[in-house]
């Protein structure tokens, strides 16, 4: 066992870990934090995206081990309890959520997109969401609240 | 996943160390975007596991004039997609990695894990060999330089020795050249089912005159291939559509892909055609725009 310090949404967190366990597992598990879902596990889907100080990730693919004293950013930790993020309300307003499984992955793409360029065009919304899976096949909504963030 | 020892390295003196303790019962992680995924599947099951990615002095890109592009093995596939001097310099090299898997992965994978994995369906592999570049590789005693195209041995396979860790690209400045990694996928984040990289360089004198020329086939082989026959046929000559023809045709007659679930090796070596055929098109408009 090893001892993982790391801050996840701004709190320390402190935890005796297997060295086998995913950054996603740690999460989803250890944590209880459900909004990281893993889907396929492979790093294909995208449903375990995270940011991993400031940059988008593949929780999945990850060992938790290797996020040691970096920060870590969850969808549960976009915005403050009972508040939503920008991007979560567009996501509402456009009716880009049709299951949910993808969706905490494809607004951690999304926000990951934004913070870099706050006024991409569809082309690069498309692009950054490339490795986030639909399996509803919602994209065209998704993209449009994407978009409408930008705009704002 | 089984379970394993996990070890993180500071320098790449103190991993070598452990690869030399521990040889073949250790595996090196970078950013593990192929590893972990293995070790999930339990198709790699490693003793021990030396965690690199904190290395800080493996993550550098650095470009001089004359001896070309420095990268450490530990620079991210985002980093060298979003380099100003790569984008300027080695320009097919960051529109390949716009190809390379999602943003997510380019953000931890690094180039050194990519070539080390030597998945015979890199994207990274193909572009580099066309580029010539050639790789370094410390020992725990000495160090020294590999080229890219005697670097990949078989299937997953490299000549890095048990206590070996790939520490740098290097590649060479191309001069008056251009080039392209032209990509065939079922999606846009998949793997290659066929790609193509070629370079081609005009001589100065002459610019009608194709000097020099790299052709790479990617997975339609066990390593990234050099369509050698094809670019003999190039070489010192004035490159027209029926050069063109002839070069593709043997391009895909010396791939050697086999039949999955991806397509027949028929199919596979029809895209082979078109690739290497629209690569040459392409990397002589673009040798010529220099």
């Amino acid at each position: 066992m090893h001892t993982l310090s790391l801050t996840i949404n701004g709190e320390k967190v402190e935890s005796l870990i297997d060295p086998g366990t995913t950054l996603q597992k740690f999460l989803h598990g250890t944590l209880g934090m459900t909004g990281t879902k893993e889907g396929c596990g492979a790093g294909l889907c995208g449903c375990c995206t995270v940011m991993v100080d400031g940059k988008a990730v593949k929780s999945c693919l990850i060992l938790a081990l290797q996020v040691r004293g970096k920060s870590v950013q969850t969808i549960e930790g976009l915005a403050p309890e009972e508040t939503l993020d920008p991007v979560q309300e567009a996501f509402i307003e456009n009716g880009a959520i049709q299951c949910g499984f993808c969706s905490a992955g494809m607004i951690m793409s999304s926000k990951a997109l934004l913070e870099e360029n706050p006024n991409p065009s569809e082309r690069d919304v498309r692009h950054a969401l490339s490795g986030n899976l639909c399996r509803c096949t919602g994209y065209h909504k998704i993209v449009k609240a994407v978009l409408s963030v930008g705009e704002k | 996943m089984n379970t394993f020892e996990y070890m993180p390295a500071k320098t790449v003196k103190e991993a070598c160390d452990l690869l030399s303790k521990y040889g073949e019962e250790a595996k090196i992680l970078g950013g593990g975007q192929s590893l972990v995924n293995l070790m999930k599947q339990d198709f790699v099951s490693p003793s021990y596991i030396i965690d690199i990615k904190e290395i800080s002095d493996l993550d550098y890109i650095r470009y001089d004039e004359k001896d070309g592009l420095r990268i450490g093995a530990l620079t991210t596939h985002r980093s060298l997609e979003t380099s100003t001097v790569v984008q300027d310099k080695f320009f097919m090299l960051a529109e390949m990695e716009h190809t390379l898997a999602s943003v997510a992965v380019r953000n931890w994978g690094t180039l050194g894990g990519n070539l080390a994995h030597a998945d015979p369906a890199s994207d990274l592999a193909p572009t580099l060999m066309a580029l010539g570049a050639e790789v370094e590789v410390t020992g725990s005693k000495a160090k020294r330089v590999i080229s890219l195209d005697d670097f990949f041995i078989g299937y997953f396979e490299t000549a890095l020795q048990p206590d070996e860790l790939l520490t740098e690209i290097h590649v060479p400045n191309s001069g008056q050249g251009g080039g392209i990694y032209s990509k065939f996928a079922q999606r846009a984040t998949d793997l290659a089912v066929v790609s193509v990289a070629t370079h081609l360089i005009f001589d100065p004198n002459n610019s009608d005159l194709c000097k020099d020329v790299r052709i790479v086939m990617g997975s339609v082989g066990p390593t990234p291939l050099r369509a050698k026959r094809g670019e003999d046929l190039l070489k010192g000559q004035t490159i027209d559509a029926t050069l063109i023809e002839e070069a593709a045709r043997l391009s895909a007659e010396d791939a050697q892909p086999t039949t999955d679930i991806n397509g027949s090796e028929e199919y596979k070596r029809e895209i082979v055609h078109v690739l290497v055929r629209r690569s040459i098109k392409e990397a002589k408009a673009r040798a010529s725009a220099q």
